[in-house]
């Protein structure tokens, strides 16, 4: 278990917001690069509105669930996300948050954060708030200046995983990937 | 190096789903139940993929789904049913007979337990079922290895012609892995029945003899090779032993890692813990003095080792007795038994989102309707997205699927004596009404219960994911069905008043539930049938209808009283409380909120 790749990465939200298609995008993009991959999803009455949240394990792992103060990151698609599960970051992880504003952190941690809400109604589509805060944090983490254990996989990798998926849906193909330039871009930006 | 097959992300439920088809499954059938689901429809969708030539249904409930596969298995064919854990206490009738009387084709009885819990009742430990049935549990720790083990279930079945139980957990249910696909073995078997009344219909005295062929067979399961417990680290020893199985071995195996006791505590996987392996047992008791057990959810494996002393786990206090075995505790529990110092960092619990019916479904539109009709009655629900209902004080109690009519029937014979007696209003969903709500409704029927029953008809089983109820005239794999025509139901049990309305017909619904509510004060039972597709099904489908576009005007006054009554998540309290507006992101247009705010401050833009 030594020098392997492994990524821990909690996404977190609520019920309806598409943790667990974001989540998915992630783990299928692990496996085109041949890596192990193991992701826990929320299910049941908690997706009617209530706290999800996604655990993406990428590497040898036994195990379904990230310990508390062990994720190299954490995608929060609310800003009380960030309250709720950032103690699963460890010392020094990223968090790319849907905020206004910068929230004080409960663990040192590099944050990057977007108002994918005013994005999301920009874009006059409610359902894309998940792939664009997906694309920046891709975007976010690429250009942040981290050693290593950042993410396994790159902004293209997970278009190409889109491209597979949303075959033969061309509009919802194109949507989506306008979701998640648009993410992008605003990482750029920043 | 390469692989020929490429490996598929596969949930925990799919590869089950994939284990049954890859294991020559001919019958497959299902009631609906997180973290279950999936099972089925997954069995339905790569079947259908594969053209396979086998039996796949969403049956009415567990009961009906376990006796219909177990006839299966009687006819010589590999079947299976799978539930939740709750569902399998509304199939232990049959599950409890056919274990004495055995099965001829492999019979796997997939039944998933939700340590936390998550989305059920209770904790309940499905295990401790098969250790009353009498019959053999497999518990994995992983997609990949509830895959594998579908495969040994049938295996055991057929050489012990006994029901195997798998019993995967959420975790295991609800995680998705890197899984190979295996080949593909199409059932050859073709349905052979052999009468053979002394077991398949015996009475008491054959099920005497038949209870003295299991206990053989349970000694014989004992001591069966194939799936005794693995020691994971050799390299490992010391006079302290480590033993478990189901996703707490998965866990165990990365704490055991992560605090380097990998080397020194000698970890032991179970992959059948009822019946505990003999020799296994006997193992445990000779080389080590000390053996900490981790388990969910009850100590099952723990009862089988009789030393009081030594074990230590759920009854001995050591591991605790509620909640789900979360990776941190498990590593703090590890950590204590070998005596090691170590910082485990844990959650602090921050309150978190609860659930709340979705922007435009229509029971929200119903439960204001009743609310306004029986302002202080009692309200008994169910068990589905309705439950809900409670957010908006809709919904005062929930026990199991289908007693909100017989509790409705309790309250009713409670305080039919009393000079003043409360209005009672039950609610049940459709599936759920189909699932085990006709017979109480008989019994109000017969009994004259003065009540109103509402059924919540949202065209689906929505909770689950949206999954064909009787009356939808659809299989689990697509293909037209019988519909079963509700009102005629209702009708056939003998209601008097019948109604049928669309919730979003504010004014007109709250008059209906109005006048079933005069009927059942003077007369006996009323039923009203709260019709509107469910907006995600809708959506689905493509059909959702043009929306409402509504907003708030000057005229709200910050009263609160939307939020008390409706809780729609697209009204959303700004300025402290002072106003409310509509979030747009969330709005689904129902228009059912231009109906109810006391200073028509929500108009049509």
């Amino acid at each position: 278990m030594k020098n392997e790749t492994r990524y821990q990465i909690v996404i977190s939200g609520v019920g309806g917001q598409g943790i667990l298609f974001i989540t998915r995008l992630l783990a299928e993009a692990a496996i085109e690069k041949g890596l192990p991959v193991f992701t826990s999803e929320t299910h049941g009455m908690a997706q009617r509105g209530g706290t999800v949240i996604s655990h993406l394990k990428v590497g040898e792992f036994a195990s379904p669930l990230i310990n508390p103060g062990q994720a190299d990151g954490l995608i929060a698609l609310k800003a009380e996300s960030l309250t709720q599960h950032g103690g699963y970051l460890k010392p020094g992880g990223w968090a790319a948050v849907n905020s206004s504003a910068p929230l004080e952190m409960q663990a040192p941690s590099r944050p990057f954060y977007l108002d994918a809400d005013r994005l999301t109604r920009e874009m006059d589509d409610p359902r894309s708030l998940n792939l664009i805060m997906l694309g920046f944090t891709l975007s976010s983490v690429q250009r942040g200046d981290f050693d290593h254990g950042v993410l396994h996989c790159s902004l293209g990798d997970v278009e190409t995983v889109l491209e597979n998926r949303l075959k033969g849906k061309g509009h919802l193909l194109q949507s989506s990937l306008r979701a998640l330039k648009a993410g992008a871009d605003s990482a750029a930006a920043a | 190096m390469k692989q020929a097959v490429r490996k598929e992300l596969m949930m925990g439920n799919e590869a089950i789903a994939r284990g049954l088809i890859e294991n020559s499954c001919s019958v497959a059938t299902a009631y609906p139940g997180t973290p279950a689901s999936e099972i089925l429809s997954s069995v339905a969708k790569t079947s259908k993929q594969l053209d396979m030539n086998m039996h796949i249904q969403w049956a009415i409930n567990e009961k009906v789904a376990f006796e219909i596969a177990y006839a299966g298995s009687m006819a010589g064919l590999r079947t299976a049913v799978s539930m939740k854990q709750v569902g399998l206490n509304v199939a232990s009738d049959p599950l409890m007979s056919a274990a004495y009387m055995g099965t001829a084709g492999g019979f796997v009885i997939i039944s998933a337990d939700d340590p936390g819990p998550h989305s059920s009742q209770t904790e309940q430990d499905s295990r401790m079922m098969a250790m009353m049935a009498k019959i053999p549990v497999l518990d994995p720790d992983s997609p990949r290895q509830a895959k594998d083990m579908v495969g040994m279930a049938y295996t055991l079945s057929e050489t012990f012609k006994i029901p195997v139980m798998l019993r995967p957990t959420t975790r295991v249910c609800h995680s998705r892995q890197d899984v190979l696909p295996g080949d593909i073995f199409p059932s050859a078997t073709k349905p052979d029945f052999k009468k053979d009344p002394s077991r398949w219909a015996a009475t008491p005295k054959f099920r005497y003899q038949l209870h003295l062929e299991l206990e053989e067979k349970l000694a014989q399961i004992a001591v069966h090779k194939a799936t005794e417990p693995i020691l994971r680290n050799p390299e490992a020893n010391g006079r302290r032993a480590v033993v478990s199985s189901g996703v707490a071995a998965a866990y165990t195996a990365e704490s055991l890692k992560n605090l380097q006791l990998w080397n020194r505590l000698p970890f032991y996987q179970v992959l059948q813990p009822f019946p505990l392996h003999t020799a296994f047992i006997r193992l445990l008791l000779e080389a080590y003095d000390k053996i900490l057990i981790l388990e969910e959810t009850t100590g099952m494996m723990e009862i089988q080792l009789a030393d009081r002393n030594r074990i230590k786990g759920r009854l001995s206090g050591v591991v605790p007795r509620a909640g789900e075995l979360l990776p941190e505790k498990i590593e703090a529990l590890l950590a204590s038994f070998a005596g090691v110092e170590a910082q485990i960092p844990s959650l602090t619990q921050a309150p978190g989102r609860r659930p709340t019916l979705c922007a435009g479904c229509p029971h929200r539109a119903s439960f204001f309707a009743i609310k306004k009709a029986a302002p202080r009655g009692i309200y008994t629900s169910d068990i589905g997205c309705y439950t809900l209902g409670l957010n908006l004080k809709a919904v005062d109690t929930v026990l199991c699927m289908g007693a909100a009519i017989s509790q409705a029937a309790g309250f009713y014979h409670a305080y039919k004596r009393e000079e003043k007696r409360p209005d009672i209003v039950a609610t049940i969903g459709d599936s759920t009404f189909f699932h085990a709500g006709v017979p109480a409704l008989i019994d109000a029927v017969n009994q004259n219960v003065h009540f109103v029953l509402v059924i919540l008809d949202n065209r689906t089983t929505a909770m689950t994911g949206s999954q064909p109820t009787p009356a939808t005239g659809k299989s689990a794999t697509g293909e037209a069905l019988v519909k079963v025509d509700m009102e005629a139901l209702v009708k056939g049990c003998g209601v008097a008043f019948l109604e049928v309305g669309d919730p979003y017909d504010t004014k007109g619904f709250i008059s209906m539930v109005k006048a079933a509510v005069a009927f059942s004060r003077s007369k006996g039972p009323a039923v009203v049938i709260a019709r509107h597709p469910c907006i995600i099904d809708l959506a689905r489908q493509g059909k959702t209808a043009d929306p409402v576009e509504v907003m708030v005007t000057e005229e709200c006054d910050g009263c609160g009283f939307c939020h008390q009554h409706f809780e729609c998540p697209a009204l959303v309290e700004v300025d402290d409380g002072q106003r409310t507006v509509v979030d747009p992101l969330v709005c689904n247009g129902c228009g059912v909120c231009l109906d109810i705010c006391p200073n028509g401050a929500i108009v049509e833009k």
